[in-house]
């Protein structure tokens, strides 16, 4: 129980960070430490994030940083895919789920590497901290 | 419209927010930068992810207790880590994650 505690406070962290990492590591986190089996995982990690992204984008949008006009269009946009990926994912057994699963998480990694190996803004703000 | 259809999908089908989708797409397509790109992704994903949580509610797969036992800490993560996106170059910390995936990837699946 701990271990789930700790892994939320990271999770939002690298959530915050990167905008990426709430669900990627909430699903993993719920079937290996809380003994959840993969749709269970992937269901609880779903309302898991909702609170998440409601404090995320409050604090963002007092950076500054939300384009609130996209982002509604983007969200209401999503309703018929979400409803659609739910069947989806509740048509495949949890085996066929996990390693799907298991196979976004290596694809997620790699987007990361090259988002760091690429990313102009990033090497600029290292060149500004190491003057 | 692509974005949000796609991400949605995703969503759906992993039970994750979509930020993985979004914010490249956001950065190629519409020309965000990134913290703009993953702000906005964040605030997209409380409809997407609570679209996902309700589908996914009528199925009887939400575990209510467990969701609040990651996704109540997380909240205080996400001030911290949101805060300290205006402070930092995230690269090392890009790269640290994607470790981090791979060792779990390879642990979900020999579970």
């Amino acid at each position: 129980m701990t271990g789930a505690i700790l892994i939320g406070v990271a999770a939002g962290i690298v959530a915050g960070l990167l905008g990426v990492g709430g669900g990627v590591l909430f699903v993993p986190a719920l079937v290996i430490l809380l003994g959840l089996d993969q749709h269970q995982a992937e269901a609880t990690s779903l309302l898991a994030i909702v609170p998440v992204a409601i404090v995320g984008t409050y604090t963002q949008d007092r950076y500054g940083n939300v384009r609130r006009d996209d982002a509604l269009l983007l969200g209401l946009l999503s309703l018929a895919g979400a409803v659609a990926g739910v069947a989806l994912a509740n048509a495949l057994s949890g085996e066929v789920l996990r390693d799907a699963f298991a196979i976004l998480m290596v694809l997620v990694a790699v987007q990361l590497v090259r988002r760091a190996s690429s990313d102009p803004s990033a090497s600029q703000r290292s060149e500004e901290s190491s003057r | 419209m692509a974005i949000g259809t796609l991400a949605g999908l995703f969503s759906g089908l992993f039970g994750v927010g979509g930020g993985t989708v979004i914010v490249p797409l956001l950065i190629l397509w519409l020309g965000y930068e990134e913290r703009a790109a993953t702000a906005t992704s964040l605030a997209a994903i409380i409809f997407i992810a609570g679209f996902g949580a309700a589908a996914q509610g009528l199925y009887g797969n939400v575990n209510l207790l467990d969701a609040v036992l990651v996704g109540v800490p997380a909240v205080g993560g996400v001030v911290i880590g949101t805060w300290l996106q205006q402070r930092l170059q995230t690269r090392l910390i890009s790269l640290l994650f994607a470790a981090v995936l791979v060792a779990s990837a390879v642990e979900l699946v020999l579970q």
